[in-house]
């Protein structure tokens, strides 16, 4: 599936309701599902510090796709944490640059991505695209 | 009395949605809402009356000066300070600390030198002494908190010395709501000839303030908690005070004659008000106090301690809910903990029921820090809260455990 594809469906996904508390019980279920970080890498160093929720997130790039693991300490912060995997991991750095992440905005979590919520979610999506670009620049 | 319907229908925004749910503000603690008079007011500055104060032969300017100077006469009566000359207007709670930590700082505090707090202090009552005593190599003592959120006083009473310069504490605690015992601590603080600052961001707006009763050497409060406008606020200080220390910032009106070699200040309390005042500001202040003088205080204490015990009740009843803060003497702010959820989850699900609360640390590490956790949800209430809105809040945390749990 192409990025966009992704995108759509997760639009798709999340048109069932309008009722706010439905988007966010499927959040919490799509949080659940997500692949696990290796809590080794739940320290410091992985750390995307937000004022309230804290993310980790570790990627690794095999020479042609990146790879994400994650985790929160908050639940639907987890959910949309998850949703930013499902978007953007195993994808090569040049796709990740490049993706403009429209379906944040679709499902009506933009607010959630704002740099006045201090979440840590907007600093996720900056710190998956320099780690995109880190590695894009290894690889010349 | 005004029934709190009616009460209500002075705030236009409280008859407003979110999310298509009726508006339960309990975010009172960060910023309290306005009453239609409030916007009025500072409406009909600019529309009929605006112009720069203290500066102009102008009528406009006259009327603004005049405007300004009843909305300090206004204050000083409000919270029974002496003289006018007492009552500087200021930004708010944090720019009145700021001033002070400077000014003070300035004239009275050396090396070794210490600055009494409590460990309930939000961070405007904590980092601009940091920054005084990092300038001038004096030491913060804080007074410690028991299990209920009070000051231990046998502790404070501990840390008077002859080093210390000033005790400046909180009337009431943002984050857990405890109200201190300031007739204790400034009494003490006295009797070792210390002065003390009591900072009423979470005071001024619940119950009476007389400062003569209270005996503080400074008070400062913002105009915003008290259903004023943003960007006004007051910093009280006894006379003797305010004649001894320097101004805490340069400008136009705060001085009497300026030469490249020499100035010389204005005097009190406009050696205090450099550059131009937020006199809009100021009037809406003044109508907000007329406001809320015209509700009665005893009456707003009366209707806020209704709510108090009603939202004790019906949270201590709620399941794996933890409230912070147990102190008998409480205004109506309420932090919890519900078990295994983050704050962060139950304040983006209350928000989506329409429920404003404030999530997180509240400006106050060290009281986070003191029970060892990383947040509370902060329900923070005022007269124009229901019961309903209580409801309203133990039925929306039901509702987060059984979507979290």
């Amino acid at each position: 599936m192409t990025i966009s594809e992704v995108q759509n469906n997760i639009i798709e996904e999340f048109s069932f309701s309008d009722d706010w508390m439905d988007k966010y019980n499927l959040l919490i279920d799509i949080g659940k599902d997500m692949p696990v970080i290796d809590p080794k890498y739940k320290v410091k160093d992985f750390l995307i510090e937000g004022c309230q929720s804290k993310v980790w997130l570790h990627p690794v790039y095999d020479g042609k796709l990146i790879s994400f693991t994650a985790d929160s300490d908050a639940i639907i912060t987890r959910g949309i944490v998850a949703l930013l995997i499902k978007v953007l991991s195993n994808r090569s750095p040049e796709e990740i640059i490049a993706t403009d992440l429209y379906f944040i905005d679709k499902i009506g979590l933009r607010q959630n991505l704002s740099p006045t919520r201090s979440n840590g979610l907007l600093s996720m999506v900056r710190q998956m695209k320099l780690y995109a670009m880190a590695f894009q620049a290894s690889k010349k | 009395m005004k029934n709190v319907t009616d009460i209500r229908a002075d705030f236009p925004i409280l008859s407003r949605k979110v999310y298509g749910k009726p508006l339960v503000y309990f975010d009172n603690g960060a910023t309290t809402q306005k009453p239609q008079c409030v916007l009025d007011a500072v409406d009909k500055v600019y529309k009929e009356y605006n112009g720069n104060i203290h500066r102009g032969v102008h009528y406009l300017s006259d009327m603004s000066s005049e405007a300004y100077e009843a909305a300090r006469e206004n204050v000083r009566s409000f919270i029974n300070a002496e003289k006018r000359e007492e009552v500087v207007f200021t930004s708010g709670t944090t720019g009145s600390i700021n001033g002070i930590a400077f000014s003070y700082g300035e004239r009275y505090v050396k090396a070794g030198d210490e600055i009494i707090l409590s460990r309930l202090e939000h961070h405007a009552n904590i980092v601009p002494w940091q920054m005084m005593c990092e300038r001038k190599g004096a030491v913060l003592r804080v007074i410690p908190i028991n299990e209920k959120g009070e000051i231990v006083l046998d502790e404070y009473y501990k840390l008077l010395s002859p080093r210390t310069r000033l005790v400046s504490v909180a009337q009431a605690s943002n984050a857990l709501g405890t109200i201190l015992p300031l007739n204790e601590i400034i009494s003490a603080a006295h009797s070792a000839n210390v002065p003390v600052l009591i900072d009423g961001a979470q005071g001024i707006q619940h119950g009476i303030v007389d400062l003569k009763e209270m005996d503080c050497d400074f008070y400062a409060f913002s105009g915003h908690k008290i259903y004023g406008p943003n960007g006004i606020g007051v910093l009280y200080g006894k006379e003797k005070w305010l004649a001894e220390i320097p101004p805490f910032q340069g400008g136009g009106d705060m001085v009497d004659k300026v030469t490249f070699e020499k100035t010389t200040y204005n005097e009190l309390p406009f050696k205090f008000e450099a550059g131009t005042m937020n006199y809009p500001a100021a009037v809406g202040l003044a109508s907000a106090i007329d406001y809320v003088l015209s509700i009665g205080r005893d009456y707003i204490a009366s209707l806020e301690n209704e709510l108090l015990s009603y939202a004790n009740e019906r949270l201590a009843a709620i399941k794996d809910l933890t409230i912070y803060g147990r102190s008998e003497h409480k205004i109506p702010t309420f932090s919890f903990h519900i078990k295994d959820i983050h704050q962060y989850d139950t304040g983006m699900i209350l928000d989506k029921m329409g429920i404003a609360v404030r999530t997180g640390t509240h400006c106050a590490q060290p009281v986070m820090d003191h029970y060892g956790i990383d947040g509370t949800v902060r329900a923070s209430l005022c007269f124009y809260n229901t019961k309903d809105e209580i409801d309203a809040l133990a039925d929306g945390i039901e509702k987060v455990k059984t979507m979290l749990v």
